[in-house]
């Protein structure tokens, strides 16, 4: 394969149309999507900030900026970075701890990491610097998604090349901060992107979650103090603290409480999917437009606002901003923030099958409801899908998505897993009702064929 | 304590429990499955969702599970909220979305944790209509049959096996709903404790493979409290009978022993008691040469009572594996003055001083529960896994407890398992192990040494002088010992409860006054500490309290002709010297009598064999290394099913020889007067009445059942034999019946309980109903009584110390190393452990094979001035050079501290050396082997660390 036939994550915003002021995340990156390497990363105003930054200011100052800038997790939670570094316990008798950067993007039509990773791997490297001074980390780790082969080629170089340059290593810049960190490519498990069955994953140990409590700021990796921040949370330090927390603020204007920018995509019946770094709360609408309408002249029956795990909305929510609060008031989530367009020709119920097939095979196995309970879904989609449903069949799915949802399940998989399905049910009862034709319970063929499961 | 609200009654509980363990404390049904009472929480399977509330005013609620919630004060939950009862209903309508619902051909079917939680839950409608997913099953070795469709994966099997046990071959693999439990590829399962999977699986996966070829439910089970026979740490079991053979061992919950896990051997080498060849009725010989002859009972004890009675002299041999009331019987029979108590003098010495350590050393025994609360540990000379499994577990619990306390200081609770693991990674209490060779707890242990018995003393003897400059220094020490002296004494020192670890597995008396001189030195010290001493069978702690010559003061007895007739007392003595030895001694006896359940090479000798009761068929009292005088019960009437069978108590059947031998009528006794007579006359034994209710005991006016309520077939179980139905057996020892009929229940506490059962409650979970609190006591306390308690006094140090190892040229020194398969005398009578015990070998160090050019596998001859063996070599990468290991339970010609030559051996048929074929060669096909180069190394003296 050439050069030229490699998928690249397609930025579609013009070099002219970025600057560092407008866009932190994006600005650097090269219109022929090309790896930034250690020196333009530094002709571009590269690990700035470090040097800005250590010995100059205390961890406690770090963590009060990204705090007070409201950085909210990029990873689909929406958790405060600040916040969260901030009950990261350090000092005392408190041995230094990691930080962990969530590389592992398998979010179904998400594909936002990849394009930092993939062409500004140093922006993330900076972020992780300063986050793990903030944090008093020893060692950071990137767990990289193991199918991200370019990206782990472009990181691998990226950390060679500041390990050369003296931006990790002993004595960082001079400052007397010592911090290295290390790549882990994944072995392709969904689950590992949870942040404790992350962490579990990264100890070599089965990819199962973790209680919390203790969280992993308490005792994450091996027992120590350990921060997991997405890529794209990380890759905002590096301008909160080169430009302040107020200018962050700032950035998203009167669109969203929240600050910053967003890296949105959007994929699926469009005409051109892609990316884009807007402010944060910018609605469907323009993303959609920004995305050349709907392919083929075909309406738009629905949309995820943020990957696989977050819930369907109408074309009635277009107008919404799309943040955290605004989302999530929808009885959706905003996710990662790429959305999947769907449009009048598509069937939901083959779709929440597609996307029920994943999580079930996703579950990591270690409690009930997910692990038995996915595939009896997937199971009853399957058969509403062939047509051979039974009476009950809608309201088993609705009892099924009740019992995924959060609190009755170990960690948050089920309760994403359940959201697509319980909102497909919701607003497109009746395509999947076109499905039931059997009594309940009434004799029929077996609906799987003898070796198959 | 808290107080919780719940379901709107409030109760105090303990606040450092979650909500699950306080609500079964409190005798509140929440159903569960992966939580467990000794491994803690983990959240996995959701069964025990509560609602739980802000406050009182709260009335949305959440569910919560209740294993995950600390109990904190004003906790308000409802376990009986429509929400939490419909999820709890649907989590066990999941779990039985795979499984095969096959319980009427599953093993675990009627002592089911999940039929339990199943009828608990009210779930009985099966929805799922799709196919099923199914797993193939493995070969796990001869305990543990594997049928992994029947899993519901609540990973307690990996959580009770890798964590609390150590094991390393069996793990979870892959990931959603196809999880499997297992071995990498089939194979023996290598964990010692591996038996206890088939009650920590809470469903069919993990079943008694040794029940399954005559498999009985759990209903229809006859049980008895019994206690392990199998070695002398007295774990209490329960077995159960049908159709008078033992057909599985279940643990017996004992809130100070065992509680929850038995070791394999005591769990499958029952076998012993169902064996074909049995002794069941009396045999007579008029000479040794003749056939035997089977006789009736009343024939049988005039032949005892005229053959003895014309004797010179009558000398008794009694024995360690058999009850205290029986070797009292014995004695009363033969004389106090002509009473031996059947082990060899050198063992009994260890006893001896193990007993006076006991009361002497300044520092208590501790149980085995509290074993797990010491926070440093040092073995001498034990390798708990093979001498004391079920101690080894424990001292595990121990060193493990350490992440515990990290994680407290953190505020992460005991119970939250996989919290605790995450916190405390590697972190353990302090374990020192010094041993002959590596030992199943060096894993664990900070650091361990491979030494020479008389080298692990002076190590001992070292640590005490450091700790206390009054105890006797190590003359002509090396500076690397001195140096790991200090390092142990000061971790014993800097222990909140320091732990001394030794026994008689050596049979090294160094050894053990070693570990008692460190014992004083930490009493002096002032500290909390504990000693522990490991003796080698189930009554060995009794018979030393009892008192006795030792064997070979009987042999010597009869080689003289100072005594014509010997009765011997369930002992086989070849397994206790040298063939020869017993021979000559026994060929000299005018009369020898064998009481015994075992038809040994010591019964082939007897002009009168009278068939004696096993721990199934008789009561009896032993004392634990612990000192804790337990009584086990008769499970099962042994004329019931086989009424040909006159099997009785060798304390019955002595007490008759006595009676005719004395000419007076012959009245039946009981356990109680036995028992009574023998604390009696040894005041050492003096509490031992105290260890069970007597046979009056009653429950609201009941005995107690043996069987389950809903025992089946009791009118047809013998109508092959005859139509009409006997009466029960009649039990006048025990206040336990033969039937159905009496008090099997929990609300009135008891201490002695046949099997638990709790209405809802069919499997050993039903034990949580017995106790004060989960994972705690029997209500009505622990059964058992302690008979050995440290005496006030200043004790002197012991100043003997041995001169450290030296090899001999072309010799070597012969440790007898125990096994926890294959050397044990009876439960090496039970298939399942011989197709389990490890080939016999010969065990040499890697050096001195490569000094002597021979390689692992190689035929090797061992000669002793006492025997002659060859056996396959195995190199041991841990043994120090000049000593040669021998398997115990192989041939009693070796014993510990022997030394012998070694011959390249012909390619003897080896495959079938057991306890009586040892394969004895004729004679050597070289030369002896020398080990006397020059090159001896640096190692010899200091031994080798391997942390
Ligand atoms: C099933 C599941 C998968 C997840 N996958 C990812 C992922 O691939 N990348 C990611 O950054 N966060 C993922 N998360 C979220 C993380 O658990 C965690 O919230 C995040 O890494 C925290 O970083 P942030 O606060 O910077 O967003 C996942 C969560 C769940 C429950
Ligand atoms: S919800 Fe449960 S089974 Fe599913 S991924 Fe999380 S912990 Fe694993
Ligand atoms: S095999 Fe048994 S113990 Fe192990 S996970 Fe399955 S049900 Fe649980
Ligand atoms: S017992 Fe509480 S989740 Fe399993």
């Amino acid at each position: 394969m050439t050069a030229s036939q490699r998928y690249r994550c397609q930025l579609h915003q013009s070099a002219a149309e970025r600057s560092a002021e407008t866009h932190p995340l994006t600005w650097r990156l090269r219109e022929d999507s090309a790896l930034i390497g250690l020196d333009e990363y530094l002709d571009k105003d590269g690990y700035a900030a470090v040097r800005q930054t250590l010995g100059s200011q205390s961890p406690q100052d770090v963590i009060a900026t990204v705090k007070q800038a409201n950085v909210r997790g990029r990873g689909g939670a929406g958790f405060s970075a600040g916040m969260k570094w901030s009950l990261t316990l350090q000092g005392g008798d408190l041995p230094r701890g990691y930080i962990v950067c969530n590389a592992d993007e398998m979010e179904p039509g998400t594909f936002k990491d990849r394009l930092l990773l993939e062409q500004l791997p140093h922006l993330l490297i900076e972020g992780m610097i300063l986050g793990g001074y903030a944090n008093n980390s020893r060692f950071g780790y990137i767990f990289l998604r193991g199918e991200y082969i370019e990206a782990a080629r472009a990181v691998t170089q990226a950390l060679d090349e500041a390990r050369a340059a003296g931006w990790l290593g002993a004595d960082i810049a001079g400052s007397g901060f010592d911090f290295d960190i290390a790549l882990h490519t994944g072995a392709g498990r969904y689950i590992c992107g949870e942040e404790t069955a992350l962490i579990s994953s990264l100890e070599g140990k089965r990819a199962n979650p973790r209680a919390k409590p203790p969280f992993p700021g308490q005792s994450g990796a091996w027992g120590k103090p350990t921060v997991v921040n997405n890529v794209e949370t990380l890759c905002n330090v590096p301008a909160v603290l080169r430009h302040g927390a107020e200018w962050y603020q700032g950035l998203s204007g009167g669109l969203s409480n929240d600050g910053g920018t967003k890296l949105y995509g959007v994929s699926g019946k469009v005409n051109r999917p892609g990316l884009w770094e807007l402010p944060i709360g910018t609605s469907g609408r323009e993303l959609i437009e920004r995305a050349g309408g709907m392919r083929d002249g075909r309406a738009l029956k629905t949309w995820l606002p943020g990957g696989g795990s977050t819930g369907f909305l109408l074309p009635e929510h277009l107008e919404l901003a799309l943040d955290f609060d605004t989302i999530g008031e929808q009885g959706s989530r905003m996710g990662t923030g790429l959305l999947t367009v769907v449009n009048e020709d598509q069937s939901m119920v083959s779709l929440a099958r597609n996307l029920e097939e994943f999580f079930a095979r996703e579950s990591c196995g270690w409690c009930t409801p997910c692990r038995d309970g996915l595939p009896w879904t997937v199971k009853i989609l399957r058969a509403l899908e062939r047509g051979e449903g039974e009476q009950g069949d809608i309201e088993l799915l609705e009892e099924l998505a009740n019992d995924l949802g959060p609190g009755k399940t170990f960690c948050a998989h089920a309760p994403g897993a359940a959201m697509p399905l319980e909102s497909a049910l919701r607003y497109f009862r009746d395509e999947f009702e076109r499905g039931v034709t059997h009594p309940r319970g009434a004799a029929h063929e077996d609906p799987i064929p003898v070796g198959e499961v | 304590m808290a107080t919780i609200h719940v379901d709107g009654r409030a109760y105090e509980v303990d606040g450092a429990d979650n909500l699950l363990q306080a609500c079964l404390s409190l005798g509140l049904d929440v159903p569960y499955f992966c939580w467990h009472p000794a491994m803690g929480s983990v959240g996995a399977c959701r069964q025990c969702a509560v609602k739980q509330y802000k406050d009182a005013d709260d009335t949305q609620g959440k569910l919560v599970m209740s294993c995950m919630t600390p109990a904190s004060d004003d906790s308000w939950i409802a376990i009986e909220d429509e929400e939490a009862r419909e999820f709890r209903a649907s989590v066990v309508e999941w779990l039985m979305v795979n499984h095969p619902h096959d319980c009427p051909v599953c093993e675990e079917g009627g002592h089911c944790h999940l039929q339990d939680m199943t009828v608990m839950t009210g779930h009985d409608r099966r929805r799922y209509r799709f196919r099923k997913r199914t797993h193939r099953n493995q070969y796990l070795g001869p305990f543990v049959a594997h049928e992994m469709n029947r899993c519901i994966t609540c990973y307690r099997c990996v959580r009770f096996y890798n964590d609390y046990a150590g094991g390393e071959d069996l793990g979870a693999f892959g990931a959603n709903d196809n999880v499997y439990f297992g071995r990498h590829q089939d194979g023996v399962l290598e964990s010692e404790f591996s038996g206890n999977l088939t009650e920590v699986c809470p469903t069919g996966v993990f079943t008694d493979q040794t029940h399954s070829d005559r498999y009985t439910r759990k209903w229809d089970l006859q049980f008895a409290p019994s206690i392990c026979h199998q070695c002398a740490v007295g774990c209490n079991t329960s077995p159960g009978e049908r159709y008078g053979d033992i057909r599985r061992i279940e643990n017996r919950y004992h809130g100070e022993v065992n509680r929850h896990f038995l070791c394999d051997r005591g769990r499958f080498g029952h076998g012993y008691v169902n064996r074909d060849d049995r002794p069941r009725c009396p045999e007579w010989r008029s000479q040794a040469s003749d056939e035997s002859m089977t006789l009736e009972i009343d024939a049988a004890l005039d032949r005892g009572a005229d053959v003895l009675r014309s004797a010179r002299r009558v000398i008794g041999i009694g024995s360690p594996r058999a009850s205290l009331e029986s070797n009292h019987q014995l004695r009363e029979l033969v004389g106090a003055a002509n009473f031996s108590t059947g082990i060899v003098a050198r063992e009994q010495a260890c006893l001896e001083r193990m007993a006076r350590l006991s009361r002497e050393s300044g520092l208590p025994t501790p149980t085995l529960r509290d074993v797990e609360e010491h926070d440093a540990i040092l073995v001498l000379g034990e390798d708990l896994i093979q001498s004391a499994a079920r101690l080894g577990l424990s001292v595990r619990q121990a060193v493990l407890g350490r992440r515990e306390e990290l994680a407290e200081a953190r505020g992460i609770p005991a119970w939250n398992a996989e919290a605790v693991k995450t916190l405390g990674q590697d972190n353990y209490h302090p374990l020192f192990v010094a041993y002959p060779t590596a030992t199943g707890l060096d894993g664990i242990a900070e650091a361990s040494w491979a030494l020479a018995p008389d080298d692990i003393a002076r190590l001992g003897f070292a640590i005490a002088h450091v700790i206390d400059a009054a105890a006797p220094a190590v003359a002509d020490l090396d500076e690397a010992t001195r140096l790991e002296a200090e390092r142990i004494a000061s971790a014993l020192l800097a222990a909140r409860r320091p732990l001394v670890i030794s026994g008689g597995s050596l049979g090294s008396e160094a050894v053990i006054e070693a570990a008692g001189n460190i014992a004083r030195a930490l009493s002096r010290r002032a500290r909390d500490g504990g000693l522990i001493l490991v003796r080698n069978e189930a009554n060995s702690t009794g018979l030393e309290l009892l008192g006795g010559q030792p064997l070979e003061w009987a042999l010597d007895e009869l080689n003289t002709q100072m005594a014509d007739a010997v009765v011997i007392l369930e002992n086989d003595l070849y397994h206790r010297l040298p063939r020869e030895r017993v021979d000559s001694a026994l060929d000299l006896a005018e009369v020898v009598v064998v009481l015994d359940h075992q038809r040994t090479a010591t019964w082939n000798r007897a002009h009168l064999g009278l068939p004696a009761a096993s721990f199934a068929e008789g009561d009896g009292t032993l004392v634990s290394l612990e000192g804790r005088a337990q009584r086990f019960f008769q499970v099962f009437d042994p004329r019931y099913i086989r009424p040909e069978s006159r099997i009785h108590e060798s304390w019955r059947w002595l007490h008759a020889v006595r009676a005719g031998m004395l000419r007076e009528d012959v009245s039946d006794i009981t356990l109680d007067a036995v028992t009574l007579d023998c604390a009696r006359r040894t005041p050492a034994l003096a509490g031992i009445v105290e260890a069970a209710p007597g046979s009056d005991y009653r429950v609201e006016g009941l005995k107690l059942a043996r069987e389950p309520h809903r025992y089946s077939g009791r009118t047809a179980m013998r109508s092959h034999l005859n139509v009409d139905e006997p009466r029960t057996p009649q039990d006048p020892d025990t206040p336990f019946t033969f039937s159905m009929e009496g008090y099997n229940g929990f609300e009135r506490p008891r201490k002695d309980v046949a099997f638990a059962w709790a209405p809802g409650w069919n499997s050993p979970q039903a034990w949580n109903k017995f106790t004060d609190e989960v994972g705690g006591h029997l209500r009505a306390g622990d059964p058992g009584v302690r008979l050995l308690h440290p005496l006030p006094g200043g004790y002197d140090y012991v100043r003997e110390i041995p001169s450290s190892f030296a090899r001999r040229d072309g010799q070597w020194q012969v440790v007898v190393l125990p096994r926890l398969f294959g050397g044990e005398e009876t439960s090496s009578r039970s298939a399942p452990i011989s197709e389990r015990a490890a080939p016999a070998a010969l065990i040499l160090s890697a050096d001195d094979a490569q000094r002597l050019d021979v390689v692992d596998g190689a035929t090797l001859v061992l000669e002793t001035d006492t025997g002659r063996v060859a056996l396959p070599l195995r190199l041991d990468a841990a043994l120090p050079a000049g000593i040669v290991g021998v398997p115990a339970g192989l041939d009693a010609a070796f014993s510990s501290g022997d030394w012998g030559s070694l011959f390249i051996g012909p390619e003897a048929g080896l495959d079938a050396m057991g306890p009586e074929t040892g394969a004895h060669s004729k004679g050597p096909e070289t030369g002896p082997l020398a080990n006397d180069d020059s090159g001896r190394d640096e190692r010899a003296d200091g031994g080798e660390e391997r942390p």
